[in-house]
Parts: structure tokens; sequence; C-alpha cells
């Protein structure tokens, strides 16, 4: 899997109207990578995301998964959302089964991915409830679930635990570093919590807003071997603090 | 105030207050009209409307009035709302359409249905026609503009993530626009069944041979207030079995979305 994206601008609205979001963006995700897309709000990460997921489409520059430029949305591209993307009349269960059913997968193959996957997410006692029968961080996880469902080669994560509370939020990060491990998954996570990006991602871009832009990019070299202990050690908060202060600044000489 | 456990749970529950607030004016209509305050003329003891009632339903009239409403409303209704769910939806999801035909219908909707009535007689006669026509105006463009708005609300995630996983075009619409404004559908529906059953009345008082309005109007002009209560009450029975009735569908068929 390689996605390759390349002097990618972005802007919308016509004529005088016109308000460029994105400039000349670069990068590339290669198979079992975990890269994060670090900013403030208006610094276009969540657009950069969309671009990729094909729900917008480029102004300039192109943006390419195994040499095939993205036109349009796809199951090759697992996208989950910030919050309220789990249908609602739908059990935990058929929620993963949707995309597969979709594709018009036959059922037994069905049955069989959806029984294995509400286990990856370990969720498998829940797979009759609904959604508003589940805590934030549960819906999350089957909506991790779901995109991993139809075997996308990149999951794009859309600030995916932006809405859960602290204690939950790290538990989830726990679990999606566990889960990258296990299944050696490609993705992509949009965040603005430098803590979550340092102890996901091999690779982290700093974005700038207004217009957005990768000012900053860095490999994270760190022992992940225990999450807890890597998120009070001194190396990990140094290196938070040195990117926190690259923000900072960012968001100073705006005001 | 209730003291017992039992006794106020009882009392709190919301079937057993609603029955106790109609109780209450069955009870002072009841007073009052066998007190003699009131002359029997203009207002009737509940025995009498019940006699009348009774009388009605064994000759027959009655169940042959309601009846005759029903179907009316029934008609009228099932155009209306199986026009407005297909013209509704490609509203709330192409803004072209949107464009070219929300202000024709909001300016439409505000024409008030019963002063189509002689427009219709004129164009239609005095049968069954005018009258379905009439339930017709009188709930479409809400019909319409509600299920547009319903469509509207679809959160935009729902849509996205389906076309994330592979979903495109129609399956998007069947699998998930459609499950998602269904409640808000049953609900359009349901109020606007209410005016559907307003207008029937009013069509009826203008124009018809049978019909729980038309008996109304009849009994006007032979002063019976008796059998003029016997109407009311039956068309707001019928009404709320109406509403009920989709209620349950509601509860049974989107129990979700409680």
């Amino acid at each position: 899997m390689h996605l390759q994206v390349s002097q990618v601008s972005k802007s919308f609205g016509e004529g005088r109207d016109r308000k460029l979001v994105l400039e000349n963006i670069s990068f590339e995700l290669v198979s079992g990578q975990f890269m994060a897309l670090v900013g403030s709000s208006g610094s276009g990460k969540s657009t950069v995301m969309r671009l990729i997921a094909g729900l917008e489409r480029p102004s300039e520059g192109t943006i390419q998964l195994d040499g095939v430029p993205v036109r349009r949305p796809g199951s090759d591209r697992g996208m989950v959302f910030q919050k309220y993307s789990l249908y609602p009349w739908l059990t935990a269960a058929q929620n993963v089964a949707f995309g597969l059913s979709l594709q018009g997968r036959d059922r037994s193959e069905i049955r069989e991915r959806t029984a294995y996957f509400l286990d990856v997410v370990g969720l498998a006692d829940a797979a009759r409830l609904l959604p508003r029968e589940l805590s934030g961080g549960m819906q999350q996880r089957v909506a991790i679930a779901r995109a991993l469902a139809t075997e996308p080669k990149v999951l794009l994560l859309d600030e995916p635990f932006g809405a859960l509370d602290l204690q939950i939020r790290e538990s989830m990060q726990e679990f999606l570093h566990d889960l990258w491990k296990r299944t050696g998954l490609t993705a992509l996570l949009i965040t603005h919590d430098i803590e979550e990006a340092l102890l996901l991602a091999g690779t982290v871009h700093i974005m700038a807003p207004r217009p957005g832009r990768i000012v900053h990019t860095v490999d994270v070299q760190l022992d992940r071997s225990d999450l807890r202990h890597l998120r009070v050690s001194q190396p990990f908060l140094e290196l938070r603090e040195e990117l926190a202060s690259r923000l900072r600044s960012l968001d100073g000489s705006l005001l | 105030m209730a003291r017992s456990p039992a006794l106020r749970r009882f009392v709190s529950h919301p079937w057993v207050l609603g029955v106790l607030g109609i109780l209450t004016v069955f009870l002072v209509w009841w007073l009052v009209t066998a007190s003699g305050m009131v002359d029997k003329l203009f207002l009737p003891g509940p025995g009498a409307v019940w006699l009348a009632g009774s009388d009605q339903f064994q000759r027959g009239i009655l169940v042959a009035d309601a009846l005759a409403s029903i179907k009316r409303v029934f008609i009228g209704f099932v155009i209306s709302a199986g026009l407005a769910l297909p013209i509704g939806i490609a509203m709330g999801t192409n803004r072209t359409i949107c464009h070219f035909l929300e202000p024709l219908m909001a300016l439409i909707r505000y024409m008030p249905a019963p002063a189509f009535i002689p427009l219709l007689i004129i164009y239609f006669g005095l049968e069954e026609l005018p009258k379905v026509m009439l339930i017709f105006i009188g709930t479409f463009f809400f019909n319409t503009l509600m299920i547009m708005d319903a469509v509207k609300f679809v959160p935009s995630e729902l849509v996205e993530t389906a076309l994330t996983l592979g979903g495109r075009g129609l399956p998007i619409l069947t699998r998930v626009v459609a499950p998602y404004i269904a409640p808000q559908v049953l609900d359009t529906y349901r109020i606007n069944m209410a005016s559907a059953w307003n207008l029937v009345i009013v069509a009826e008082l203008v124009a018809a041979n049978e019909g729980l309005g038309k008996r109304i109007s009849l009994a006007q002009r032979f002063l019976r207030t008796d059998e003029i209560f016997v109407g009311l009450i039956v068309i707001g029975l019928i009404g709320l079995m109406i509403d009920l009735g989709f209620r349950f569908m509601m509860r049974r068929a989107c129990s979700w979305a409680n």
C-alpha cells in the first residue's frame, strides 16, 4: 500500500469569497505506518482527511493510492468520524456488517467477519446492543470495527476520541495502539492532541493554520512497550513540550 | 395528596390522570344539565346524547357516516402521503429540485385549503372527488415540506460513512436516509392527519350526502343539538384512535428513536 499526497491545495468558494484552506500539502504513507496530523482548529487537517477519503476533490495537486488517483470515496479507505456516525437503528453487529452488506458479500461471510471484527475490538458481548445502549468509547470501537471489516488499505481516523472523556480517551489510545500492533493496520490520525499523536504515531506532521500547511515533521522514536509509562517518561514529556511550544508560537503569530 | 407509594404510582400514571381529566368534564357537563340551569335545547345532557348516539347506531347511520368520512380521509391522505414521500426526499437531496419547488409550495401552503372548496365544487361537482382533492391540497404541501426538512437534517456523517464503506446512490437512500427519516415521516403523517380529518368535516358541512360533517349540518337545521354532540364526540374519538395508531406504529417500527 502506498498513499501519495503531492502538492495538494484546496480552496473553497468562488471569486472574492474564495478561501485557501490548504496549501501545498505533501506526504507519503506506506503499509503498516501510523501517521498523525496535528494542528489547531482551522489548520485544515480534517480537510486533508476528507480529500484522501474522496469526499472532497483537491483544487490542485494529486492524491494517489497505489498509483491510482483518488476520485471518489471507496472502501479501500476506511474512515472513522469523531462522533454520531453509527447507524442508530442498527445493532452493533449490524453496524459492523453494514459495509460488507453494501458490497453484497454473501451472508455466511458477513456473519463470520462481523463476529471476527467485533471480537477484535473486544465487543463480542455487545453484538445485539443498539448504539444508544453503548458508551461513547464502545461506540467508537464499533465504528473502528465497521471501518476495518471491509479491509481498507488505510484507516482514516478523524479525531476519533475527541468527544470522549479524558479517562476513556486514554484507554482508547491504548486500545488503538494495541490494535495497530496486533493487526498491522495502516493508519492516518487527525488530532489536536499532541500527546495522542506522539503516543500512537511513528511520524507526526504539525500543521499551521490560514492557510493549512505542514510546517514541521517529527519521526518519533520512543519505546512504546508500555503506553502508561511512556506518558510520564522524560523523553516523551520533553518532545511533547517542544511540539506544544511550536504550536503555541504558530497560534501566537496570528494574534 | 397520595400517601401510600402504590396509590401515588397509580395516580402518577399518565393514563389515570388523562381519564380523570375527561371524567371531570363529563361530571361538570352532567351537573350543569341535571341542575336545569341551561335549556336542554341548547345543551343536552350526557344521557340524551347517549340516546341520540345509540339511536343513530341502531339505524346504521352512525357507522355509514363514519365510514364515508374515514374513506375520504383515507383516499385523500394516502395519495398525499404517497406523493409527498418521493417529492420530499427529492427536494431534500437535490438542491436544484428544492430551489425549483420550495417557493411554489411555500406559497400554496399558505392558501387556506377550505378556500379551495368553491373552486373544487365548480370543477368537480358534488361527488367524492372534490372532497378527496381538498384533503390532498390541505395536506400534500405540509407533508412534502416536512419530509424535505427531515431529509435535510440527516447527519452528513451517516451518509459519508456509507460512502466510505463503498455505498453509492440508491442503496444510500434506502439504507441510510429512509430508515433515519422514518420516525419523522410517521410523525409528519400523524400531525397532518389531524388537518385531513378537519378538512373532511368542513367539506361535508358544505356539500355531501353522508358523512359525520353532513350529519352535523343536518342536525343544525333541525336544532338537534344532541346529534351535534354525537357527531363531535365520534369525530374526536376516531381522530384520537388514528393518532394512537400512528404512535403505536412509531413505537413498533422505530424503537431506536425513542
